[in-house]
């Protein structure tokens, strides 16, 4: 199970966000002291040091900063090969690891993605994105 | 050459390597390490501080000191990945230089071929945000370095197999290499896809191996009966440690790394006779002499076209046939020290360089994450 990975890491800091993909939101976060977003979560703003930070609804819109087709995965995932894993810069600015599904001919640096949130396993939804 | 002679290499020595089916990481230590101090000709006695660098315990240097029967006066465990031994050597030429102590060991030991550990640590932390998309690390983080390159600056597949196929040819002349069949261009390009667009010869081996390098102070050095290897300049950094979290996929810490080593050697590129570049992947070399400045940005495909870093090339890279084809269990960087000192001593027969004198060792550890540089000098 992918979802027993990350169980142990689960805790007050990236549970808002792990619940949010359930309810169909991604959430990234906001600090109020430099005005930037930041992903992933943290208790202390990594640019300016601030603790004044907050969730932020991501628009889940961006693009392909670069992806790679894997052919050889290991444990849970061994099984899904060939599929693509991308770094999706999105348009608050942050960056994030992500599959990216669809048509694999489609797939570009650069070309304009959005989120599908996907329930891989009954407890768990992961943040996928698609070519627009 | 601005720097004073300080602090040498005194002694260098691989265990065995390739396949090593049940010894365990200690014994593999211990056994380069005696090796070592035979070819410093010095004895344990003489040791007063220790490096080590592993993922077998939680306290590395605890075990393997007590295993080795030394009590150090300055003990450095700083683990960054297979660049690790780099800095191990930077602050053990800084200990030197601050009277701290007169003789450092520097050991690896792994058995990632016949014995594979998997992680010690119960909580991914950070890492929870890559883990659920099963791209495979290292080998994963790499191809999306590679892939950005490639859109960035056109840099192609056969590029990238140049690299391979050079090192190879160096393999060839290492007796103690676990790949030695010529390799062409053709044969990366069409071997197996791991993570597009690294192919496997495009990736490192998989071997068990250790590794020791003893380090000693100016007047230790100057009495022993080998060449000291001088250490003349060292810089280390680290940029991220996820690869979703790395400014810049085309741009490593070498930049930073590479620039402090230089500046404190006072040598400029062109006075580097052989370098040895940490080349986990065949991108990692790339991105590494790009970074390092020996060429621009995006220059770097075209840098290492036509053999130029094989043998008879105007530039030898990786003489002992490097990660890609020589011995890699993982945390790689104490075998590029090693050959170094051996390039700048004179010691290897078919494979050696002629009139080496200034060798740069470069290490890279985790995805691209960690880079340490050292400058060396022959005496």
């Amino acid at each position: 199970m992918i979802k027993d990975l990350i169980q142990s890491a689960i805790d007050e800091e990236s549970k808002p966000y792990w619940d949010g993909l359930k309810e169909g939101k991604l959430f990234i976060q906001y600090c109020g002291g430099c005005h930037q977003s930041i992903f992933y979560p943290r208790s202390i703003c990594p640019h300016c040091f601030s603790e004044e930070i907050s969730w932020q609804e991501s628009s889940g819109t961006g693009k392909i900063y670069s992806f790679t087709i894997v052919h050889q995965a290991f444990g849970p995932f061994k099984g899904d090969t060939p599929f693509v894993i991308g770094i999706i810069e999105l348009d608050e600015g942050v960056r994030m690891m992500t599959r990216i599904i669809g048509d694999k001919e489609e797939i570009a640096i650069d070309k304009r993605v959005s989120v599908v949130f996907s329930m891989v396993e009954s407890d768990l939804v992961l943040p996928y994105f698609e070519v627009v | 050459m601005k720097s004073d002679k300080i602090a040498a290499i005194v002694g260098v020595a691989e265990s065995d390597i390739g396949k090593t089916p049940g010894k365990n990481v200690l014994q593999l230590q211990a056994q380069a390490a005696k090796l070592a101090l035979e070819d410093a000709g010095l004895t344990k006695n003489d040791i007063d501080a220790v490096f080590t660098a592993g993922n077998w315990a939680w306290a590395p240097n605890l075990m393997l000191a007590e295993y080795l029967g030394i009590q150090p006066k300055y003990t450095d465990s700083t683990n960054i990945g297979g660049s690790s031994f780099e800095a191990h050597v930077g602050h053990a030429a800084a200990g030197i230089e601050a009277g701290l102590f007169e003789v450092a060991l520097i050991t690896y030991g792994s058995t990632n071929r016949t014995n594979p550990s998997n992680s010690i640590f119960k909580s991914p932390l950070t890492a929870q945000y890559e883990i659920p998309y099963g791209l495979p690390t290292p080998v994963g983080a790499y191809a999306l370095a590679a892939m950005r390159h490639m859109h960035q600056y056109g840099t192609t597949s056969e590029q990238l197999a140049e690299i391979a196929v050079a090192t190879r040819k160096w393999a060839v002349l290492n007796e103690k290499a676990y790949m030695k069949e010529e390799i062409c261009i053709e044969d990366v390009l069409n071997s197996r896809k791991i993570a597009e667009p690294l192919h496997l010869l495009d990736c490192c081996l998989v071997s068990d191996g250790g590794g020791a390098v003893i380090i000693a102070s100016k007047n230790v050095a100057n009495r022993l009966n080998k060449k000291p290897v001088w250490i003349i300049g060292h810089g280390e950094s680290h940029s991220h440690n996820t690869i979703t979290n790395m400014p810049d996929l085309t741009i490593t810490s070498a930049k930073e790394s590479g620039k402090r080593a230089l500046e404190m050697a006072g040598i400029s590129h062109e006075e580097i006779d052989v370098a040895e570049i940490y080349d986990s992947f065949t991108i990692t070399v790339l991105l590494t002499l790009e970074s390092l400045g020996f060429c621009k940005p995006g220059e770097g495909g075209a840098f290492v076209s036509g053999g130029r870093t094989a043998p008879g090339g105007d530039f030898p890279m990786n003489t002992n046939g490097g990660g890609l084809s020589y011995c890699h269990p993982g945390m790689y960087g104490i075998f590029l020290l090693i050959e170094a000192a051996r390039q700048l001593r004179g010691e290897c027969s078919s494979r050696q360089v002629e009139n080496a004198k200034i060798a740069l060792v470069h290490g890279t550890g985790g995805v691209l994450s960690s880079t340490s540089t050292v400058i060396l000098g022959g005496d």
